[in-house]
């Protein structure tokens, strides 16, 4: 049984087909990499599955469920995110507890059992050294495991990430990788968009990647190749390998031509 | 300028001044519970950065409170619906930050424009006047006084009962979303009660000032805290002391309340200002 079932889904803005007929299925334990250039819909994908936005044609089944209401408590979600004002007046385990109770309507009380579960979070992410300090002082890799420590709230069996990684040192790239890493093997599905495969390339079962209008999915040595990606961008494009890097050279970036008609919300 | 003049301007009541609380007694409560209700408003104004709403709410609550009085109704209510119409202005063309700023910067004269038109068409006592635009909760009567604190005591309670919502929405919209909070509702619900609160703090501290209550005690409170529990608690102390304590000395004396809201509002943000760049300071010295 997949988590996440997408069958037949297109997107448009305005005139412009960003994608259509698409299909995917996320396996339990399966982590799949979105890739694209800017503006190719990836966020708008995430955001469909949690029922912000519409799909122009097509179903999602998120958990066994047809996607039809706004939001998804049980779906984990890690926006793309900037860094918070330092000024922000939350405490680390607070911008944590959002996820156990930031959706409650009514008096600000906690329940029994919240404290408990906050904590654990906190210790989740390796947070406990700094559990208490205010959330604007923090650095990157400090507000981002917090982040992930929100969205596994109520241990999510579908996770969906916006780039996770963006503005991150290598130390921290590493540290979310394995916390999104180690919650995939305990059987949840993950889908993760990012422009920059590399630090996640070792966990990554399968990548989508999306260009052109196009898409195509498969294994990251079938789909990570220049073969595929010259096919799929139509355009020469070649894929390198320094070390254990991978590298792709020529894909041209739908940013610089289409951005403005962009509302924002496609990145 | 005559010194002595001054001295009796400010504190000319002291020999009467049981008298004069018990005469006042219920404007302090109304400045108390705006005080508190701004004070905790303003900790979201601040985290949405909203504070030039504020203040284009507050020329359009002039606005109705001048028509009001120029039709001959009653004043609390005109500010009722010139807050809300702006509120809902606001909230609705002005979803996104850049937009916002510029309805409002467009809202805001053509407000204080009309309210000025409207108040020199108005031929009734001239005191009724400029009390609007620079407040004097002591003129206001006892009924009106009645309605402020009902107005401001129905916003405490919503505001409480969507605490975590907001909270959530006001720090990382498209999380609280995802989780299913209805982030629309949440953001106009929000604009529907600071317009009620700018509303009431239009009697009070005058349209021109409203946000010495709205917005100062919250700033004031971020520069020294920075616990969920603590800026709001800080920021209600802090309005509750500026408008509680701006109406006791004002009735020592002749002169308006406002300045000695506004001053005292200052003097605690320039003090947690000190306070705060020491901490940050330390912070910044273990991070």
């Amino acid at each position: 049984m997949s988590l996440l079932e997408i069958r037949g889904a297109a997107l448009r803005r305005g005139d412009r087909e960003l994608w259509s007929g698409l299909d995917l299925d996320v396996a339990p334990g399966e982590l799949v990499a979105v890739l694209g250039p800017s503006g190719s819909g990836k966020t708008t994908l995430l955001r469909a599955i949690l029922g912000l936005e519409p799909l122009s044609e097509g179903s999602i089944t998120a958990l066994g469920e047809r996607v039809t209401r706004r939001g998804n408590r049980r779906i984990g979600y890690l926006p793309q995110a900037r860094p918070l004002p330092v000024e922000t007046p939350l405490r680390a385990r607070d911008l944590v507890a959002l996820g156990v109770d930031g959706h409650r309507f009514g008096p600000p009380l906690r329940r029994r059992g919240d404290r408990e579960r906050i904590d654990a979070l906190i210790e989740a992410v390796g947070a406990t050294s700094f559990a208490d300090r205010p959330v604007g002082v923090l650095s990157g890799g400090e507000q981002q495991r917090l982040r992930v420590g929100q969205a596994l709230a109520d241990d999510p069996r579908l996770l969906l990430c916006d780039e996770p990684l963006t503005s991150l040192d290598l130390a921290n790239q590493q540290a979310v990788v394995r916390l999104i890493d180690d919650h995939r093997r305990t059987g949840a599905a993950v889908l993760l968009v990012t422009h920059d495969i590399n630090p996640i390339l070792g966990a990554v079962d399968r990548i989508l990647y999306i260009a052109n209008g196009r898409f195509t999915l498969g294994a990251p040595q079938d789909v990570l190749t220049s073969e595929v990606l010259t096919d799929l961008y139509g355009a020469p494009v070649f894929v390198l390998r320094a070390g254990d890097r991978l590298v792709v050279v020529g894909a041209p970036d739908a940013e610089a031509s289409h951005h403005h008609h962009d509302d924002g919300g496609v990145a | 300028m005559n010194w002595s003049d001054v001295g009796d301007a400010m504190f000319g009541g002291v020999a009467d001044y049981a008298e004069i609380l018990a005469l006042v007694s219920n404007s302090v409560w109304a400045g108390a519970i705006l005080g508190l209700v701004g004070g905790l408003i303003g900790v979201f104004v601040m985290q949405r950065d909203m504070a030039f709403a504020v203040h284009g709410i507050s020329e359009l609550s002039f606005a109705g409170a001048a028509a009001a009085l120029l039709i001959g109704v009653d004043v609390v209510s005109g500010s009722v619906v010139g807050s809300l119409v702006a509120a809902g202005l606001i909230g609705w063309l002005g979803s996104r930050a850049r937009d916002r700023n510029s309805i409002i910067g467009v809202l805001m004269p053509f407000g204080l424009g009309l309210g000025i038109l409207f108040l020199s068409l108005y031929s009734g006592r001239s005191a009724n006047r400029f009390s609007l635009l620079t407040g004097q909760i002591v003129s206001v009567q006892n009924d009106q006084l009645g309605w402020l604190v009902a107005i401001a005591t129905v916003v405490l309670v919503a505001l409480v009962l969507v605490w975590r919502p907001l909270r959530f929405d006001s720090l990382d919209p498209q999380s609280a979303a995802a989780r299913g909070v209805p982030t629309t509702a949440v953001s106009l619900g929000f604009m529907l009660m600071l317009g009620l609160v700018v509303a009431v703090a239009v009697h009070i501290i005058g349209a021109l000032l409203v946000m010495a209550l709205v917005v100062t005690p919250a700033a004031a409170a971020m520069r020294v805290a920075a616990g969920p529990v603590a800026v709001p608690v800080l920021s209600a102390v802090f309005g509750v002391a500026a408008a509680v304590g701006g109406i006791l000395l004002a009735v020592m004396g002749t002169l308006p309340v406002s300045p000695y809201i506004t001053t005292i509002s200052f003097a605690i943000y320039l003090v947690c200002r000190v306070v705060g760049s020491r901490r940050d300071r330390v912070v910044r010295a273990r991070a």
